[in-house]
């Protein structure tokens, strides 16, 4: 056994008191989880500590806190890890982020992540009738492919980790987006496109992620959300050509233009190609083209004066050495009728490693 | 006052198919749950669910293993209308957008599980109970007509004067208010009551709410000492691995090396039904040949690793986060440890209890579909095809009847008994303490192998625990998320549920399914094969027996 301390961040909304944080002792050995330490806590000590927990094995979601700062699930996070993050071996838990506070360690999910999920159209919408008297029939890799998505739990930690929300709090966010993907890859949804319109368009939806990788980190159940986002992203812009009015569609586009040109970003051209659907040139002369260039004013103005931008740079952009071997693997990637995507229930864990 | 045509207690597989059935009808319908209806322990659910679905395969087939499964106490009528109905309810369930797998043809893929003649289990990798919840729940989000109550806690039923049901009382968690709701009918669908037992692969919300509510207003339990410890899970925390595991063709080891079911069930090794494996496993810790933690170990490394990775994932979680163990490259210690309670609220095929008005569902219910033994992967089966029996049978009884008034003093009387524990001084016992004795007791004396003197002693425990329990301590004061004053009513819950399974086990002499008793070691089908139903009549609980229905299956030797 061993000795760790919880500091606990507690709030009583009936106390008229500010939340505040209190030390409680737990002996428990470093294989046991930071939930086991809170119950200890509860069971021992002060059984006013408020946490949803049911299962103990990371399968009902409940227990989503910020452990150390950082968003997980209490019940598999073991506490001799923890303790050796926390500052002098303390390990503080608090209630997740994005989210309103009920009472010490429980979120409004109510308000934030359910309110967001509904937001998607969380059900099939069947692209024809049921057939009679067996199931439909689609191709095994497509339910695998969505398994990944399935097995999201809405624990709530990757939208607590979400620094887009953090920005945006009406951001459709990660659980919620990774949700949408789970019918736009099911092969018997019928609205795959009326829902990536959708979610493109919308000025919170799949381009208002950033792409920092936070809820991938931090998802316990390796739903990786960011990547089922930028998955919605590939099938609207290569599978349906979904041109967005938050120019997601031509961003994305100037972005790979770039790449394949120069091998690195040139920055100077990346807001004027944006406009142009990834062309310098083409596109530019649309009226909606010249209206965001010209909203998009202050932005350049603002990368002149910190020097991200002159007009030397802006003329001049050095290719790399080996262009030639990103073009290779440009040329690799499109050579190939479908998509590579990476995905967990087929490749497992050591992706890259030999099979045995 | 909420009112509502059909009420549901319970937002699980059960409850969700409930409330969706009785929606479809028409009626006016509430579900309630004490936790949001996504962290329902319908979630733990690995494996599958069963049904012939494939033209090789038959209704018939599934029924008789069934009717094995349960060593003849299930009830044969019920059995074969579960089996007839299976491929009908998992075919309206892909169509629904269940995300099952597939075979190379794209047609629904299927994989062994235990005490099984054919392969008939239809899964979503290892999550297919997670899966199906949360793709009922999109249909209650998209069906806005079903009024969703959630993290709401029932306290109890309420009948009229003549004895029907009429409502309940039940506690906003969020503010503490409690809320009288009447209902023409109710349907309880709570689940089991695997926290009485320590360690449990159930979580921490199955405390048997429904099952000791039933109980207190008189609904009879039947064949509550049918407790089934399952054969693989985690030694200490009790988690559980799958089933699937085996039926993807994991071995059984003791510490010797002996693959040991080959004593045991020569036929289905491993695959022999769940009773048969955890009595085996039990029977080589006991005698010394498992390994020092009291465990003999799983070996999943012989499932080639592609397989796992799509059929097994959940399990490489657990065996990493849980254990420390990488189960594609080493063998995982495991015991047998309390899973489910084959008992419950005493129905009939539509789901009604005795009670007029009260219905049951799922795991609180006892139809009897799983007699002395589940089959793996007829659990969710049972939920979906007597969830929807439930929800449209009560739809249909009471569509035209008047909306009942319940009495406010039963919200008077809950009332008062919350706040008298919310105010006494801290003099008693913790929650926490007496929860703890409980389980240590019910695991020791009531668990794979059962004596007289035993089960003797742990209803001396249980009854001293339910005078301990009315006067436990309480830390919290508050109304907002008072969890503690909840755990207060869930320990009595819990000890109204343990009360039942030793008295029903102390009544049972013989030996049969999960109930093995040293001092009856044979099944004796002269005098009990018959259901032990268990009815709270005032003070003392009453017991009383009632047939197995029989149809076309005589009883027989039972070898795997």
């Amino acid at each position: 056994m061993a000795d760790y301390t919880l500091k606990i961040r507690r709030f009583n909304p009936e106390s008229g008191e500010p939340a505040y944080w209190a030390d409680y002792d737990v002996d428990l050995p470093p294989e046991r989880s930071v939930l086991d330490g809170i119950l200890q806590v509860k069971d021992r000590e002060d059984a006013s500590i408020a946490i949803r927990c049911s299962c103990r094995a990371a399968i009902c979601g409940s227990c989503g806190v910020r452990i150390n700062g950082r968003s997980a699930l209490a019940c598999n996070t073991r506490i001799g890890e923890a303790s050796e993050l926390g500052r002098d071996g303390v390990i503080t838990v608090e209630p997740m982020g994005n989210m309103p506070v009920v009472k010490d360690l429980v979120t409004d999910m109510e308000a934030v992540h359910w309110k967001k999920v509904r937001r998607v159209v969380p059900w099939l919408v069947p692209a024809e009738e049921p057939p009679e008297g067996q199931e439909y029939i689609v191709p095994a890799e497509a339910m695998l492919d969505v398994t990944q998505a399935m097995a999201c739990i809405h624990c709530g930690v990757c939208v607590s980790a979400c620094l887009s929300l953090e920005v945006d709090p009406d951001f459709i966010g990660p659980a919620a987006l990774a949700k949408a993907y789970r019918f736009v890859g099911d092969p018997r949804d019928g609205e795959h496109e009326a829902r990536l319109k959708d979610l493109a368009e919308d000025p919170h939806g799949i381009y208002d992620c950033t792409h920092c990788f936070a809820c991938v980190e931090v998802c316990p159940k390796d739903v990786a959300p960011m990547n089922q986002i930028m998955r919605l992203r590939r099938k609207a812009t290569g599978d349906y050509g979904i041109k967005d009015s938050n120019n997601g569609y031509g961003h994305e586009k100037a972005f790979t233009n770039i790449l394949e040109r120069w091998g690195t970003l040139h920055e100077a051209q990346l807001l004027p190609r944006s406009f142009g659907d990834g062309s310098l040139v083409k596109g530019q002369t649309r009226p909606s083209a010249i209206r965001q260039l010209v909203e998009a004013l202050p932005t350049v103005i603002q990368g002149l004066k910190s020097g991200k931008v002159t007009p030397k740079k802006a003329l001049v952009h050095p290719k790399l050495p080996d262009q030639k071997q990103v073009q290779r693997i440009f040329e690799e990637v499109e050579s190939h009728d479908e998509r590579i995507e990476l995905n967990l229930y087929i490749i497992g864990e050591m992706a890259g490693e030999e099979s045995e | 006052m909420p009112q509502h045509d059909v009420l549901v207690i319970g937002a699980g597989l059960a409850g969700q198919r409930a409330a969706l059935a009785a929606a479809e009808t028409g009626a006016s319908v509430g579900i309630i749950s004490k936790v949001h209806p996504v962290r329902s322990h319908s979630n733990a659910a690995q494996g599958g669910i069963n049904a012939a679905l494939d033209p090789q395969d038959s209704w018939e087939s599934h029924a008789f293993d069934t009717v094995k499964g349960s060593d003849y106490l299930g009830d044969q009528d019920a059995i074969e209308i579960m089996c007839r109905e299976a491929p009908h309810e998992l075919l309206e369930l892909e169509h629904l957008g269940v995300t099952f797998h597939r075979d190379e043809r794209g047609r629904l893929g299927k994989r062994a599980f235990g005490g099984a003649s054919a392969a008939r289990t239809y899964y979503v990798a290892d999550i297919t109970g997670q899966a199906i919840l949360h793709v009922l729940y999109e249909q209650l989000m998209k069906y806005e007509e079903v009024i969703r109550y959630e993290e709401w806690f029932s306290t109890a039923l309420v009948q009229d004067d003549e004895g029907r049901i009429a409502g309940v009382v039940t506690r906003n968690i969020k503010d503490g208010s409690l809320e009288l709701f009447a209902a023409k009918a109710v349907i309880l669908a709570t689940g089991g009551n695997g926290q009485i037992y320590d360690p449990t692969t159930n979580a921490l919300i199955c405390t048997g709410d429904g099952i000791a509510m039933a109980y207190r207003i008189g609904a009879p339990l039947m064949d509550m000492e049918m407790i089934q410890y399952h054969p693989t899970t985690l030694a200490g925390l009790g988690l559980l691995i799958t089933e699937g595991a085996r039926g993807e063709g994991a071995h059984l080891y003791n510490a010797q090396g002996e693959r040991f079911m080959e004593k045991y069930a020569p036929n289905k090794m491993e695959l022999a039904s769940r009773d048969v494996v955890s009595r085996a496993e039990q029977t080589e810790i006991n005698e010394g040949r498992g390994f020092p933690d009291g465990t003999v170990a799983l070996d999943i490394t012989v499932v080639p690793r592609k397989r796992i990775h799509e059929a097994l994932r959940e399990i490489v979680n657990v065996g990493r986060d849980f254990a420390g163990v990488d189960i594609t490259r080493e063998p995982i210690h495991i015991k047998p440890g309390n899973h489910y309670v084959m008992g419950g609220v005493k129905t009939d095929i539509h789901g009604q209890t005795p009670i007029p008005g009260l219905y049951a569902a799922g795991e609180c219910a006892c139809v009897s579909v799983h007699g002395g033994n589940r089959l793996g992967a007829n659990s969710l089966l049972d939920t979906l095809v007597f969830g929807r029996r439930s929800g449209e049978h009560a739809a249909q009884a009471v569509s035209g009847m008047g909306m009942p008034e319940p009495s406010r003093s039963s919200l008077q009387d809950e009332d008062r008994t919350i706040q008298a524990i919310v105010n006494r001084d801290g003099t008693g016992r913790r929650v926490s303490e007496l929860k703890a004795e409980l389980g240590a007791t019910m695991d020791k004396y009531v668990a794979v192998f059962r004596d007289e003197a035993g089960l003797n002693s742990a209803l001396e425990i249980v009854r001293r625990l339910k005078d301990e329990a009315q006067n436990v301590a309480i830390d919290d004061k508050g109304s907002v998320f008072n969890q503690d004053v909840l755990g207060a009513l869930e320990l009595q819950f819990m000890l109204d549920n343990a009360e039942a399974i030793v008295i029903s086990a102390l009544e049972r002499k013989e030996s049969r399914g999960a109930h093995t008793r040293l001092d009856y070691p044979e099944r004796n089908d002269e005098e009990w094969l018959k259901h032990i139903n268990v009815a709270a009549n005032g003070a003392e609980p009453e017991l009383s027996y009632s047939p197995v229905t029989m149809t076309q299956w005589e009883p027989q030797e039972r070898t795997y």
